[in-house]
């Protein structure tokens, strides 16, 4: 893209931040400008800037969450400019560079908004609502030991490359902070489907179906409607193809269901 | 796992009873298409469909309880996702989302006035405009009935209103249901993207075509 020259200018930008102390403190919007910023510096390296500022002047620095920093982890997440890890297709926030801005711009930081996500402090949230979902429904259940022999399972090319594309989801939450109903449904199709299309997925099918749905309602995720929001916000591309076959997973284990995964039609059990 | 209770199931309810209300729309504007051919088709039709008795009764009941349950877990649905997103962003950009998709609800439920409207006033009779009376044949003049309304600005531009909100409902509508009920994957998701826009285009077109040609004297006695 743009040659080294201009990356080595520096910049300023005018950062407008959301902060909140704690969980159930009031959180308002605060500026700050961040200052000798080049086109090399990661966004995350900008906050540190800025950070390395607000302790000089004994402020608080900006809580946001980071881990890896190569784009592998999940952990960063924040909302830039109205999209989670700020609209660079397939990037997360960390791996989003600063020569994506121009001197002077103002950008706006937030947290994931989600009721599933409550708010630690600044711009980190508490994604455990995922962690759960992965605990109710995100695992097969199988006797360890010694390594299974390779190939003794045969899978299909097509079905392992396809359960390897649903396993790219680093779980970072942005699905979640881009849909207008927070909601969790391409995370747990990620999963469903991951597991759905290998054999070893195959025998707790409609209990795992079962156990995602109510997970996520216990969670306070919302529904899907269909909007794509989050795949055009994932980092990684998960596609809502994903959702569609958890639907149809939901679907089979309803008209299909077995002993022992009975399931009444009706509420209440 | 529960149908009417489940997330997913509550979905499926929606687009399976929006799916059954999309079929009676094509059947809607095949039947309603026969104006076209004057007095003596659309009375002609509506005499033969008063004439199957109570199938017709057993086919209203069975339209009312599919747009009562769709109304009723549409708002479940919207209220639940309301409620789950609480906070709102100070900025956010959608990327991908559409006006229609986003007024679901609204068009939704200016849909639901609409019929209330509409089956006053063709189907009990009892708005002003209506002129009702026999015709040489001695059967019930659907035609001249529509035709006084359809002269009439005001009443043509509510439908025309109505058919465009029906279009931007189902133009999110239609590629929706085949997402909920998992007939969805990466290479069928643009086909049904341009299936549920041509049709809901289908519909507005022709159901708007006449109220439009009768006012505009095009469509005449
Ligand atoms: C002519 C009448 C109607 C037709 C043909 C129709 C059709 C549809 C279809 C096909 C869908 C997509 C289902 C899906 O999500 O997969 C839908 C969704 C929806 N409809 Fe209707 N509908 C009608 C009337 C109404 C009314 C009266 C309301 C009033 C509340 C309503 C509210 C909604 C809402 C809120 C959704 C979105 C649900 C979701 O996306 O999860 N609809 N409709
Ligand atoms: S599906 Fe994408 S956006 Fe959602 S948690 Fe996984 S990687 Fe993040
Ligand atoms: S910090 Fe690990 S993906 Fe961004």
């Amino acid at each position: 893209m743009s040659a080294h020259t201009s990356d080595d200018k520096t910049m300023s930008v005018k950062l407008i931040v959301w902060r909140q102390k704690g969980p159930n403190e009031p959180g308002r919007f605060e500026t700050h400008l961040a200052k000798g910023i080049t086109g090399h510096h990661s966004f995350l390296e900008m906050l540190d800037v800025v950070n390395e500022d607000l302790i000089k002047q004994g402020k608080d620095p900006i809580a946001f969450d980071h881990d890896c920093r190569e784009g592998i982890c999940g952990t960063c997440s924040t909302v830039v400019n109205g999209v989670p890890h700020g609209g660079q297709e397939r990037t997360t926030l960390c791996q989003l560079h600063m020569r994506k801005f121009k001197d002077g711009d103002a950008i706006y930081l937030e947290p994931w908004r989600a009721r599933a996500f409550p708010i630690i402090r600044d711009l980190v949230v508490d994604r455990g609502a995922l962690d759960t979902l992965i605990q109710a429904a995100g695992y097969v259940s199988c006797h360890t030991g010694g390594v299974p022999d390779a190939n003794a399972i045969p899978i299909s090319k097509p079905d392992s490359d396809y359960a390897m594309d649903a396993a790219e989801c680093i779980g970072c939450g942005a699905c979640v902070a881009a849909c207008p109903n927070g909601a969790a449904m391409l995370f747990a199709g990620a999963k469903v489907a991951q597991f759905a299309a290998l054999p070893q997925g195959q025998v707790e099918a409609p209990e795992r179906v079962a156990a995602m749905i109510n997970a996520m309602k216990e969670c306070g995720f919302g529904n899907c409607t269909n909007h794509y929001e989050c795949q055009a916000a994932c980092p990684k591309g998960i596609d809502v193809k994903f959702i569609a076959r958890l639907n149809r997973e939901f679907h089979k284990a309803l008209f299909k269901a077995k002993a022992g995964a009975f399931i009444p039609l009706v509420e209440g059990e | 796992m529960r149908l009417l209770s489940d997330s997913i199931g509550r979905k499926a309810v929606v687009a399976v009873t929006g799916l059954f209300m999309v079929l009676f729309v094509v059947v809607h504007l095949l039947g309603n298409s026969t104006i076209f051919a004057g007095p003596d088709g659309i009375n002609a039709y509506a005499e033969k469909l008063h004439g199957l008795g109570p199938f017709v009764w057993a086919f209203r009941a069975f339209m009312g309880v599919m747009l009562c349950l769709h109304v009723i877990f549409a708002i479940l649905l919207t209220l639940e996702n309301r409620a789950a997103n609480p906070e709102k962003y100070a900025v956010k950009k959608m990327l991908k989302t559409t006006f229609a998709g986003e007024t679901m609800i609204w068009t939704g439920l200016l849909l639901l006035a609409f019929i209330v409207y509409h089956l006053l006033q063709f189907t009990v009779r009892v708005t002003p405009d209506i002129v009702l009376g026999n015709d040489a044949k001695n059967r019930v003049d659907v035609f001249t009935m529509v035709f006084t309304s359809f002269r009439i600005t005001p009443i043509v531009l509510v439908y025309v209103a109505a058919m465009i909100t029906l279009f931007l409902h189902l133009s999110h509508g239609i590629q929706s249901i085949f997402q909920t009920i998992g007939l969805n994957n990466d290479k069928t998701m643009p086909q049904f993207g341009a299936l549920g826009k041509v049709l809901s285009a289908l519909f507005l077109v022709g159901y708007s075509a006449i109220p439009v040609l009768i006012l505009a004297g095009i469509l005449a006695k």
